[in-house]
C-alpha cells in the first residue's frame, strides 16, 4: 500500500512530495515490480490536490525509470533488480546531496567537517 | 476533447468591454475563473451561455455551436448564476418540482443525495433560508441533472468554509471519471491554490492568461529590494510595486532575463491573490 502524506504549506511544491515519499518507498522496497499505482484522477480526489500535479508527479517517476504505463490499464512499477535499485537510490541522493553541498561550500564549511556533521546526525546505525 | 471552446467573445457597454476574450476548457479538468469584482466574470459566463448577448465571438460546447444548439447543449450545462431572487415566496419542493421538469436526464435520487448532504429542508420557502443555503440549494439543482459541464458563478461565496471544503470535494468527485468539467468563478483564490487545474485570469475585461495554474503561478515572481535598488529599469520590468519605508516589492513576469534579477533581489513564488493585487495596482497606477 502506498503512503502519502502532502504538507500544503512546505516549500517542496507538492509533485515532488508526491515524487520524493513514492521513489523513496520504490527503492526501500516496500513497492514491488508490476504492483499497480492507483489512478491519477482518485489521488488527486483523495489527496484534495490538481490532477496535474499528480500528473507530474507521475511523469517524473516515469523519466527516472521506476514507473511505466499501460494505456488503458494504468500506471505499475518496474521491477528493478538489486543492482538496479542500488543505482537508482545512489542517483537520487547523490542529486539531492549535490544541491545542499554548494550551499556548505558557499558558507565555507569544510569536508572533514561535513563529514563529521553528517556522522552524527545521521545517528550511529550505519558507523 | 474540449467540452467547452470560448473564441474571440466582444461585448461593449458604455463603461465596459469585454475583449476578445478566448479560452477553452478539456474534458475531466477544474478551471478557476479569476478576476476583480468587475473584470468582467459575470458577463463572459452569461455571455456564454447567451444569456447577454455578445457583440461577436464564438461558443462551442461539447463539440456543437452553442447558439444552434442552445436548448440541446443546456441539457447537459449544469448552471448557477448569482443569487436565487426569484419565487422567494415558494417553498424550495415547489420551485424544484418547477425546474426538475426543464431537464431530460433529471435524477430524483441524486437530488436527494445533495439535498441531505447540503441539510436543505425542503419544505422551507426560498425566503426563509440564508445566503449560503440559498447558494448551496442553487447548487443542487445545477448538480441533479447529470450534466457534463458545470458552468458556475462564484459558488463558493456566501458558504463558511466547511461547506466550501464540501463543494469543492464534489468538484473533484465530478472530475474524476474524466468526462465531466467545472468552470467556476470566485475572488476567494485560497479555494483554488491547491487544486485548481487550470486558472483562467480576466482583468479589465481580457484574458490576461488561460493555462494550468503551475504555469500561471511559475510564470509570475515577487521582487523584494531596498529602495536604493529600486531602478527606473527595474519599475519598467515590473507590473506594479509598491513601496514602505524600508523597501519594495513588485511583480514581475518572469522570462529569460528574471533569473540575474531573481538572484541580486529576494524573490519569491507569488500567490494567486498577489498576481491579483498587483495587477489590481497596475490598474489605477496606469490609468
Amino acid at each position: 500500500m502506498i503512503q502519502i502524506i502532502i504538507a500544503n504549506s512546505s516549500d517542496t511544491p507538492i509533485y515532488q512530495q508526491l515524487f520524493d515519499q513514492i521513489s523513496a518507498q520504490i527503492i526501500k522496497g516496500d513497492l514491488i515490480g508490476d504492483h499497480g499505482l492507483p489512478p491519477i484522477r482518485t489521488v488527486a480526489k483523495e489527496l484534495r490536490v490538481s490532477i496535474i500535479t499528480v500528473k507530474k508527479a507521475w511523469e517524473e517517476l516515469e523519466r527516472e525509470g521506476l514507473i511505466y504505463t499501460v494505456v488503458g490499464r494504468g500506471c505499475f512499477i518496474v521491477p528493478l533488480s538489486e543492482e538496479e535499485l542500488l543505482a537508482k537510490k545512489r542517483r537520487l541522493a547523490s542529486a539531492k546531496i549535490e544541491k545542499d553541498i554548494s550551499y556548505y561550500k558557499n558558507m565555507g564549511l569544510t569536508f572533514q567537517e561535513f563529514i563529521t556533521l553528517s556522522k552524527e546526525l545521521y545517528g550511529s546505525d550505519d558507523a | 476533447m474540449e467540452l467547452l471552446k470560448v473564441q474571440e467573445l466582444n461585448k461593449s457597454y458604455p463603461s465596459f468591454h469585454l475583449e476578445d476574450v478566448s479560452f477553452s476548457l478539456e474534458k475531466g479538468y477544474i478551471m478557476g475563473f479569476i478576476g476583480m469584482n468587475g473584470a468582467g466574470k459575470t458577463t463572459t459566463l452569461k455571455s456564454i451561455l447567451n444569456m447577454v448577448h455578445a457583440d461577436s465571438g464564438y461558443i462551442e460546447i461539447m463539440g456543437k455551436e452553442f447558439k444552434s444548439h442552445e436548448l440541446e447543449l443546456k441539457q447537459d450545462i449544469g448552471v448557477m448564476l448569482g443569487d436565487m431572487d426569484f419565487y422567494v415566496k415558494k417553498r424550495v419542493k415547489t420551485l424544484t418540482e418547477v425546474v426538475k421538469r426543464f431537464y431530460t436526464h433529471w435524477d430524483d435520487t441524486i437530488y436527494a443525495t445533495y439535498c441531505d448532504r447540503f441539510n436543505i429542508d425542503e419544505e422551507k420557502r426560498l425566503c426563509e433560508l440564508s445566503t449560503g443555503m440559498r447558494t448551496k440549494y442553487a447548487l443542487t439543482l445545477a448538480l441533479s441533472h447529470q450534466a457534463r459541464l458545470f458552468i458556475l458563478d462564484e459558488p463558493t461565496s456566501g458558504l463558511d468554509p466547511a461547506a466550501r471544503d464540501e463543494l469543492l470535494e464534489i468538484f473533484q468527485q465530478l472530475v474524476e471519471d474524466g468526462q465531466k468539467s467545472v468552470l467556476f468563478s470566485t475572488h476567494i483564490t485560497s479555494d483554488l491554490e491547491k487544486y485548481a487545474d487550470f486558472i483562467t485570469y480576466i482583468h479589465e475585461g481580457k484574458i490576461i492568461t488561460s493555462t494550468t495554474k503551475d504555469e500561471f503561478i511559475d510564470s509570475y515572481a515577487i521582487i523584494k529590494g531596498t529602495l536604493p535598488q529600486l531602478t527606473d529599469e527595474l519599475k519598467e520590468l515590473m507590473i506594479s510595486y509598491k513601496k514602505n519605508d524600508f523597501g519594495f516589492s513588485g511583480l514581475m513576469k518572469t522570462n529569460d532575463h528574471s533569473h540575474d534579477i531573481e538572484s541580486d533581489y529576494t524573490s519569491e513564488r507569488p500567490t494567486l491573490e498577489d498576481i491579483m493585487i498587483y495587477y489590481a495596482k497596475r490598474g489605477r497606477t496606469h490609468a
